[in-house]
């Protein structure tokens, strides 16, 4: 079944000079495998569109439940140089939490 | 066990927070981190045009609010309020508060070393661009190095109950008392990996406490009391983060985990003057209301290079806005960016980049939005960057006319036109970690 992202995790992002970050953290250790198989750099890149122009790069961190992307060129120069409203990214990690993934009814037991 | 708070998360925090911390519970040291990335080059614009400033001004004067209640409770200072002119701030806070002892770090500022790092073969080429330093040499306005936690023990180790440092990281500021307190070495990596995490968990303030959380936030107590963090640090590098009892706002793992995770890049390294820290072995776990348990931290050693923090003017930037209403606010705002940008053209003004946004529609989450084509209202937002000022300052006054010359029902104009602002740019750069050497001095 889809679901958004939103129903398993919940995410924090931030900024350094014109990469974002956002961090997104399984609710239930036992999702983490689900978000490691369904949020891919491929898909959140794709999720974000010409958002982000550079590439993104994923990281994993199982001991938190966690994964941590990196989105490169995606705050419009960054810092003082971006002419966004939100130049710093701190709204992307909710833009992220809408994005659809497949999860299995048993995946999802108990939750 | 040692108490650190975090007081401050950057210059413009919350003024209460400090106040609160010295005042509703028990403490050993208070940090307060006032410098982003941006800071260093608006205080030494403030300190070329008077020698006496230089340095987050807001901190003197908290000081003399709470002296009083440092010196009763035994409670020592540690900021990196110095920006540009350390010696000055401390000056000032020994005019507020005489009864203090106050030590200052020095040896961070670089601006005056530049030339000879570039003569010594030091290219200093951009950490995000690769560009070698000599591409802005003429527009630098500031350079300073991130240095660590170890001159901030040194400070402490002179009996000050204020230090006070210029660039420093942030996560040196909750590091150095335990260093200073348990004696922990240079090669100490477990444990400086275990200090500088706890310090990036209470960097941001409040952010480790239910601030800005999305663990569903309705339910997070009493935010207008929220209590700032506290570390409470063990020799062995273990620590547990809360908050003072009876403070509002919330510490759970799932709290602790988003901050772990704000502006972080590669979790197996995360490098500091003083180690690299590893946030894959951290172990969390609920340890009672309001106290999430840290175990488990593992190093390794540091780099042999030091961050630069350079700042140098870039050009200028403006952001005007007009307000649509409903209906057709959306179609409206889009007839409106286009009027713009064919006056803009017609003017012959070029700039690097002109930028649109919808806000109410797409301005926050951009191609991720959720999308709703007939919404009640639509902030038309235009931002220009460029190198020309004059062409910045002439497109600050082609939004206002269209309240009468453009789509009808705009609104919004009341404050005028936009402000033409200089952008300072950053550029972040290494260099090997002897050339900077810093110094400790206590000022009476």
């Amino acid at each position: 079944m889809r679901i958004p992202l939103s129903r398993v995790a919940h995410a924090r992002s931030g900024d350094k000079g014109d990469t974002a970050n956002i961090g997104i953290i399984a609710y239930k250790p036992e999702h983490y495998p689900l978000l490691a198989r369904e949020v891919t750099a491929e898909r959140v890149k794709a999720h974000f569109g010409d958002l982000v122009r550079g590439r993104v790069e994923r990281f994993e961190l199982p001991n938190l439940g966690a994964l941590n992307f990196l989105l490169h060129e995606a705050l419009g120069g960054g810092g003082t140089l971006s002419l966004r409203i939100d130049a710093q990214g701190k709204t992307l990690s909710a833009a992220l939490l809408k994005m659809e993934i497949e999860a299995g009814e048993d995946e999802l037991a108990g939750h | 066990m040692i108490r650190i708070a975090n007081g401050q998360g950057f210059w413009g925090d919350w003024l209460e927070a400090p106040v609160r911390l010295v005042e509703q519970g028990p403490l050993d040291y208070l940090a307060l981190d006032y410098l982003a990335e941006i800071t260093m080059s608006i205080v030494q614009k403030q300190k070329e045009r008077d020698p006496a400033l230089g340095y987050a001004r807001d901190f003197p004067p908290l000081i003399g609010r709470i002296a009083r209640t440092l010196r009763e409770r035994n409670v020592k200072v540690i900021a990196n309020a110095g920006g540009v002119n350390p010696v000055a701030c401390a000056r000032q806070v020994r005019r507020l508060a005489p009864d203090l002892k106050v030590a200052v770090v020095l040896g961070d500022d670089v601006f005056g070393r530049l030339e000879e790092f570039l003569r010594a073969g030091h290219a200093m080429n951009s950490m995000d661009t690769g560009e070698p330093l000599n591409a802005i040499r003429d527009r630098i306005l500031s350079a300073n190095a991130y240095t660590g936690a170890f001159p901030l023990a040194e400070a402490l180790d002179t009996g000050a109950d204020v230090v006070i440092a210029g660039r420093c990281t942030d996560t040196a500021l909750a590091l150095a008392p335990m260093i200073h307190r348990y004696r922990w070495k240079e090669t100490d990596w477990n444990l400086l990996a275990a200090g500088t995490i706890a310090g990036h968990i209470i960097e941001c303030g409040a952010q480790c406490t239910g601030g800005n959380c999305q663990v569903d936030w309705p339910s997070i107590p009493d935010m207008a009391n929220i209590g700032y963090p506290i570390v409470e640090a063990e020799a062995d590098g273990t620590f547990v983060v809360t908050k003072h009892e009876g403070t509002g706002g919330r510490v759970s793992s799932d709290v602790v985990k988003e901050q772990l995770l704000y502006e972080l890049g590669d979790p197996v390294n995360y490098i500091t003057p003083d180690c690299t820290a590893n946030f894959t072995s951290i172990h969390l776990e609920d340890a009672g209301p309001d106290r999430v348990r840290v175990s488990g931290i593992r190093g390794g050693p540091r780099t042999p290079f030091l961050k630069l923090s350079i700042s140098y003017s870039y050009g200028w930037k403006a952001t005007g806005t007009l307000v649509y209403s409903w209906p057709d606010a959306l179609a409206k705002a889009r007839a409106a960016d286009e009027i713009v940008r064919r006056r803009l053209e017609q003017l012959g003004l070029r700039f690097e980049e002109i930028y649109t946004e919808f806000f109410g529609y797409n301005g926050c989450h951009g191609p991720a939005a959720k999308l709703s084509n007939d919404p009640p209202e639509i902030q038309l937002r235009i931002g220009v960057r460029g190198q020309d000022r004059e062409s910045v300052d002439r497109f600050t006054r082609e939004l206002i006319p269209l309240v009468l010359n453009g789509p009808p029902t705009a609104t919004g104009f009341g404050d005028g036109r936009p402000p033409v602002r200089e952008v300072v740019a950053y550029w972040p750069a290494l260099v090997p970690r002897e050339l900077i050497r810093t110094s400790v001095e206590v000022v009476e």
